[in-house]
């Protein structure tokens, strides 16, 4: 069901590493993270709390604080070398070539003008066009995102909207200037859920109507099977395993992507125990060595704590980062 | 299952006709507004069982809770403990907060951070008039418990644990003053999936050896009926529903819950959702829509629904619903059908 062509993939990240200099030492929040990324494809990026998520979602738009960090491994956006934009490229590949949606949408939005301007502004710095014409556009994205009586909403303030429609608007000002690829993180994340499966649906039809790829962060596996075509599951600042949404949510064969589904609370468990994965998420700045999942692993083996595995496949477009899998039948 | 033993047990706490409006704004000249936040809720909760309280951001849920434990006084109601009506005198009200404790959902908020997690715990026994080293024996306890070993946890401070070790913290607190009944509101949304498992396991076990008493608040309908005997769902300030979790779930009797119920995202790549089962926002409690608040989203709605407010109606044991178009004896059920 994924635009997978033939052609070349639109985004090609590859062993993408980012440290920061934190109070506690130096910490590696993305350790060599590789994934391809199709025209008009929706990847899920799973995952829990301090996995690397949305440091993967700022490091593709180039907006990590750049004295603390250091970053290596390529970007390739349609065979464009991201890492290496210089101040006025990257100017122009925010906005038209990548945009960004997040959870809280007052990032977005600057309170003190309305939303319609807000929106023109964006579309007038990047495309050049008149006030009129940016306006028109404004219009246009408000109506796209189906915001009821768009006209009158153009000169709303951003508290005068209802949380929904704060979020539709901030998609609106993100999708303005056609972006080819979207980064969404956690969008639905605050909102109630009768409105979250409103935005979703309305994503997933945007995506496909503008052709636009997507990363879509979420810590919710029902989210992420509600949107993606592949899914990717993060620890620690690894990708522990990739594939196809279904592969991937039906049968993960990574013993932590296994231990995330299982104690994913759903319908049919009531009264059953949760089978509960022990222990806590580690620290980064103090990582167990080999594989970061061992000390939780039930499969752990001794040679699991002396090398880092790294991904490989478990069958058709889908890969997995421990040593264990394959040789135990999932 | 474990709820046999509990379904015929008696009532610990009872609500009837609780209602609390805010005043807002009222400066710089706008005029005053009535935030109609908790309107005439009632329910009662069997000794031992889980009431879950599901609903939308603003329908008042945490309003609901803080009225039962006192922490705000009800506008009218009344609220009864083990039968007896809770007066407002002051010694009667401490020996019932004492029985009633809360964990809310931010776990570094509600502890003093430069107490060490024992002094914690240890806090609220003290004031009661236990002495230190029985409440430290307890403290103890309760922190092996909660799956934290007191020999490295006891002396650490809040910022050295996890979020998740610090919402144990806060239940081996709350717990700490042997409570009858407990009241969680999101107290594990903000954990991780794999650590709320472990959480929300650890609570169904305190709960059978203590033979605690739950009330549950989360936005997570999964765990909402995962962990809960019965249900109740709000709607702008309204119980609209309330029923025996497994019977409100298969057969949801109000058009709100059932929007709510199919709103849940898919498990299933495979089986996503096809459209949402309602549009818009829910509106704002301040002027909520009259007669029946749910009448501007719904799909069943009539001339009635916007004049006469729908009283509960009987939809099955322990079951009740709020809408004139689910109750097959409502002079109002097929108000319309003809034309
Ligand atoms: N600017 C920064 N300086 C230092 N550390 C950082 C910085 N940004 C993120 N980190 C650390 O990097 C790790 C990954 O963080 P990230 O925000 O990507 O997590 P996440 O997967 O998005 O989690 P969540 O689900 O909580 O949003 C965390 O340990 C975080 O504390
Ligand atoms: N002290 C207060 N003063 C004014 N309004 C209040 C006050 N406390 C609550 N409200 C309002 O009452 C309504 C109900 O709030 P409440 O916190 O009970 O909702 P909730 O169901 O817990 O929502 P959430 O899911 O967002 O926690 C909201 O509109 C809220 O803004
Ligand atoms: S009473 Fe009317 S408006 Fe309210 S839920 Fe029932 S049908 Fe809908
Ligand atoms: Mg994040
Ligand atoms: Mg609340």
């Amino acid at each position: 069901m994924s635009a997978f062509t033939a052609r070349e993939p639109l985004l090609s990240v590859r062993d993408l590493t980012v440290g920061f200099k934190t109070d506690r030492g130096p910490i590696t929040a993305l350790d060599r993270i590789s994934f391809d990324l199709g025209r008009g494809e929706v990847l899920g990026l799973i995952g829990e709390s301090g996995s690397g998520k949305s440091v993967t979602m700022r490091a593709l738009l180039r907006i990590l604080p750049q004295k603390r960090t250091t970053i290596s491994g390529s970007i390739l956006m349609e065979g464009r070398d991201v890492l290496a934009l210089k101040r006025r490229e990257l100017a122009s590949y925010r906005g038209n070539d990548v945009a960004m949606i997040f959870q809280e949408p007052s990032l977005a939005f600057d309170p003190v003008f309305t939303v319609g301007r807000q929106i023109a502004e964006t579309v007038v710095r990047h495309k050049q066009c008149s006030w009129d014409a940016a306006y028109a556009r404004a219009l246009e994205m408000l109506e796209l995102v189906r915001i009821p009586s768009a006209k009158s909403r153009l000169d709303n303030y951003p508290h005068e909207m209802s949380g929904g429609m704060r979020q539709r608007a901030m998609i609106a000002l993100a999708l303005a200037c056609s972006p080819k690829l979207l980064l969404a993180d956690e969008p639905t994340t605050a909102l109630d859920a009768t409105v979250q499966i409103q935005v979703i649906l309305l994503l997933r039809e945007l995506q496909k109507e503008l052709g636009m790829a997507t990363i879509f962060v979420t810590h919710d596996v029902g989210v992420a099977a509600e949107i993606s075509d592949r899914v990717a599951v993060m620890y620690a600042g690894r990708i522990v395993e990739m594939g196809s949404a279904a592969d991937v949510l039906k049968s993960p064969a990574h013993p932590y992507a296994r231990g995330l589904l299982s104690s994913t609370i759903h319908g049919a468990m009531a009264g059953e125990r949760v089978e509960a994965i022990p222990g806590m998420p580690p620290d980064l700045a103090n990582m167990p060595s080999g594989c970061a999942f061992s000390p939780r692993c039930a499969m752990a083996m001794p040679e699991c704590r002396n090398v880092i595995p790294a991904p490989a496949s478990v069958g058709a477009g889908r890969s997995a980062a421990c040593i264990r899998v394959g040789s135990v039948a999932a | 299952m474990m709820e046999q033993a509990t379904t015929s047990s008696r009532y610990i706490l009872e609500v009837a006709g609780m209602t609390k409006h805010f005043n807002v704004g009222g400066s710089f000249g706008k005029s005053r507004k009535v935030v109609q936040a908790v309107s005439d809720v009632s329910f009662r909760i069997r000794e031992g069982t889980t009431l879950g309280i599901v609903g939308e951001s603003g329908c008042g849920k945490s309003t609901t809770a803080r009225l039962i434990m006192g922490l705000i006084g009800m506008d009218c109601g009344d609220l009864l403990f083990n039968d007896r009506a809770i007066g407002r005198s002051a010694r009667e009200m401490k020996a019932f907060r004492r029985q009633v404790q809360m964990v809310f959902q931010d776990s570094s908020a509600s502890l003093n951070p430069r107490m060490t997690i024992e002094a914690s715990i240890m806090f609220g026994p003290m004031v009661h008039g236990e002495d230190r080293a029985e409440a430290r024996r307890n403290a103890h306890h309760l922190l092996e418990r909660v799956g934290l070993d007191p020999a490295r946890f006891a002396g650490r401070y809040p910022h050295e644990l996890s979020g998740g070790q610090r919402q144990r913290v806060n239940i081996a607190r709350a717990l700490a003053l042997k409570p009858k009944v407990v009241i969680f509101d999101e107290s594990v949304s903000a954990l991780d999936k794999s650590v709320e498992a472990q959480v929300l396991n650890l609570l169904i076990d305190l709960k059978r050896e203590m033979n605690l008493t739950y009330i549950f608040i989360s936005h997570d309908l999964n765990v909402v009926r995962y962990i809960s005997d019965h249900v109740m769902v709000m709607y702008l300030g309204k119980v609209v529903e309330h029923g025996p979790s497994e019977a409100l779930f298969a057969n949801p009797a109000h058009p709100y819950t059932r929007a709510l119920l199919a709103s849940m995202p898919s498990l299933d790549p495979e089986k996503r959702t096809l459209s949402a089962p309602i549009a818009g926002d829910p509106p704002s409690p301040i002027d909520p829509p009259q007669a029946c608040r749910f009448h501007p989203r719904c799909a069943l709605a009539r001339p009635s629904c916007l004049a006469i407010n729908p009283a509960l109606f009987d939809a099955g044991p322990e079951h009740v619903a709020a809408c004139h178009r689910s109750d097959p004896k409502s002079p109002y059920w097929t108000e319309g059908e003809a034309q």
